[in-house]
């Protein structure tokens, strides 16, 4: 194993000025992820965990401190350089999906890879086998409309992997589906993990946190606790869709 | 991002709002359709005016004699004959830049043949007018040198004066006709020559030799001309030589002084055509300038709907920056969308712009004339449009912070 660790964060801050009040959304992080983790990060709403997903997704840059990614200090690198690695390097997943409407399954997936310049038949061949990964092989000409909460998520979680990704930022990822449909997609992320992706999640559910292998609570900005644990398993029940 | 996968995006997403796709492309298809007719229009009216000075006689000088001054009253120009037969052999032979020049005497008389009459221009002249005037004989012959010479009671009408004398069918070659008490043998017929710019019928002429036409029509005093010189030059350039050769010549001949005022008018056909097409040169620029006010109300339309677009796109501004937009491509999208948009409004223009000049054209009677540069010019602008009205809205969208966009509601 290299001596960096895949995610360091050091000292981090982040203000931000909300008319004359200077919110303190981060203050004072450190971290460190290894590869192939699975981390849910929790907290209340208003605790800095969004603020914190912002800043490891590369989508913010930290008011000060550094975040060291793949050994690599990403806290103070321009538009253009943080682009690219949300492109390369990252997955993103949301709560509401975020698919482009009217736009079939498949050329959602090939999205992040016409922005990493691949050829179009290229694009069209990883975004299926993406596609296939996620149990949606027979549902690549499908719009958003014509398809279920889960069925959706998985398109976006096809979007999220079809680059080949090192870490995978998923934000309330089951926030809009039910229960089994959650277990589901959970069953989709520890499969993932086992493939060597790490999958940073932020959730407010108990039992959503309790399928990853590490929990980091957060409140006020800061980390409150971080701790291992044995992953819940939601194997057997992965594949339905 | 390569083009075409740019392109493609554009496309599609233009193709999602196709109605408002439509209407946002109809300002720029009324502005080009209306530059691609009104240029057309312009450019029909203006070969029209051109065809009509040719008819008269290419590079054509016309020489009068100067104005009588009767106490205060002056007469118009030809009223006081100061031009004499010398004056023409001279225009003839010491100046370079003439191709031809003849005398043109001229009366408003009747003619008639056995069975009717008409009134009529006879007009006394010599060969060299025929040049002068690029005029062919339709058939029959011309009056000669040697009709001149001998005084011959010949004549050569124009194919409207054959046709009140004679009617449509019959041939009048041969035929006598009377002009006053005398009578003259036809010997030829004229080309069909057609109206002036002005509704002049240049067929409503008879021909007759210019001394026959002083001993038996309108006599006067020989040595002066009693009516006009035509002159041609060889080329446009050499017309405009001419003016002045000729102009200096006179004045020298008729002893006036440096500050004295020429005792004839020059007139130069050319400079009539130039004035004319000035006239749709105005046309012309007032209405390209309407057209260039339309386009732009067109590129306004299309800004307002790519700044409609950024903002109901924001979430997808946003989604595209999370998986790896740079700016420039989030700029570069919207930029080709509203290229397109004007683009495309700007060849449907075109196409409806031809076809308004087409029916125009044939309802006038106008040849079509559309130069490829106009068409090439009015998508080129249209393009630019697209280009100057989209950088606004594109620009805004490419600036948009990621998170803000992904959290817009």
């Amino acid at each position: 194993m290299s001596e960096h660790a895949l995610i360091e964060l050091s000292d981090v801050t982040k203000h931000y000025r909300m008319g004359d009040v200077t919110v303190n959304a981060l203050a004072g992080v450190s971290v460190r992820i290894e590869r192939g983790e699975f981390v849910a990060i929790m907290g209340a709403s208003g605790s800095g965990k969004s603020t914190m997903m912002n800043v490891l997704g590369c989508l913010d840059r930290p008011t000060s401190g550094h975040y060291y990614l793949n050994g690599r200090d990403v806290s103070q690198l321009g538009r253009d350089a943080l682009a690219e690695i949300r492109n390369r390097t990252l997955g993103f997943v949301f709560q509401s999906f975020n698919l482009l409407s009217r736009t079939s399954a498949l050329e959602n997936v090939e999205l992040p890879l016409l922005y990493a310049g691949v050829s179009s038949r290229e694009r069209k061949h990883r975004a299926q086998s993406a596609l296939g990964r996620v149990g949606l092989g027979n549902r690549l000409d499908h719009h958003p409309n014509q398809m279920s909460g889960g069925q959706q998520q998985r398109v976006a979680i096809a979007r999220a992997i079809v680059n080949e990704p090192v870490v995978i930022l998923a934000d309330e990822p089951t926030g809009n589906l039910d229960t089994r449909t959650s277990v589901e997609i959970m069953a989709l992320f520890q499969e993932l993990g086992r493939a060597g992706i790490t999958v940073i999640l932020v959730t407010h559910e108990d039992d959503i946190a309790g399928y990853a292998g590490r929990r980091l609570i957060m409140r006020d900005g800061v980390l409150v606790d971080d701790r291992k644990q044995q992953q819940r398993m939601a194997a057997d029940l992965q594949v339905s869709a | 991002m390569n083009p075409v996968s740019t392109l493609r995006m554009a496309l599609r997403a233009l193709l999602r709002n196709k109605l408002r796709s439509f209407l946002t492309a109809l300002g720029i298809v009324i502005g080009v359709s209306a530059v691609i007719a009104m240029v057309a229009i312009g450019e029909g009216a203006k070969a029209r005016v051109e065809a009509q000075f040719s008819a008269m006689g290419s590079n054509l000088l016309i020489i009068m004699s100067g104005s009588t001054r009767s106490g205060g009253a002056f007469g118009g120009f030809g009223s006081l004959p100061t031009l004499t037969w010398e004056d023409l052999t001279a225009v003839q032979t010491e100046v370079s830049s003439v191709r031809a020049a003849a005398a043109s005497l001229s009366i408003n008389t009747t003619i008639s043949s056995e069975e009717l009459n008409w009134t009529t221009n006879i007009v006394g002249t010599s060969p060299e007018f025929f040049i002068a005037r690029s005029w062919d004989i339709a058939s029959g012959e011309n009056i000669s040198a040697s009709d001149v010479e001998t005084g011959n009671k010949v004549v050569v009408l124009g194919q409207t004066v054959v046709e009140q004398l004679f009617g449509r069918s019959s041939d009048p070659i041969g035929q006598m006709v009377r002009i006053g008490n005398v009578p003259f043998s036809v010997i030829g017929v004229m080309a069909t020559k057609g109206q002036s710019a002005m509704g002049r019928d240049y067929d409503d002429t008879a021909f007759v030799p210019q001394s026959t036409f002083q001993s038996k029509i309108r006599g006067g005093l020989p040595k002066f001309i009693n009516g006009s010189i035509f002159v041609s030059a060889y080329s446009p350039e050499d017309a405009v030589r001419a003016e002045r050769q000729i102009t200096e010549l006179l004045r020298e001949r008729h002893h006036i002084g440096p500050d004295q005022e020429d005792d004839f008018s020059l007139r130069s056909l050319s400079e009539m055509a130039s004035a004319q097409q000035e006239g749709t040169k105005t046309l012309t620029t007032l209405l390209a300038s309407i057209a260039a006010v339309s386009l732009l109300v067109g590129g306004i339309g299309i800004m307002n709907i790519m700044l409609v677009s950024v903002t109901e796109r924001t979430r997808e501004i946003g989604l595209r920056m999370a998986v790896g937009a740079k700016p420039r491509n989030i700029l570069e999208q919207f930029l080709v969308e509203s290229l397109v948009l004007a683009l495309a409004g700007g060849l449907c223009g075109v196409s409806l712009g031809l076809v308004v000049a087409r029916y125009l054209a044939s309802k006038f009677a106008w040849p079509l004339l559309i130069q490829p540069e106009i068409i090439l010019i009015a998508v080129g602008f249209s393009g630019a449009v697209g280009i100057v009205f989209g950088l606004y809205p594109a620009r805004k969208a490419s600036l948009l912070d990621p998170i803000d966009a992904l959290r817009f509601e």
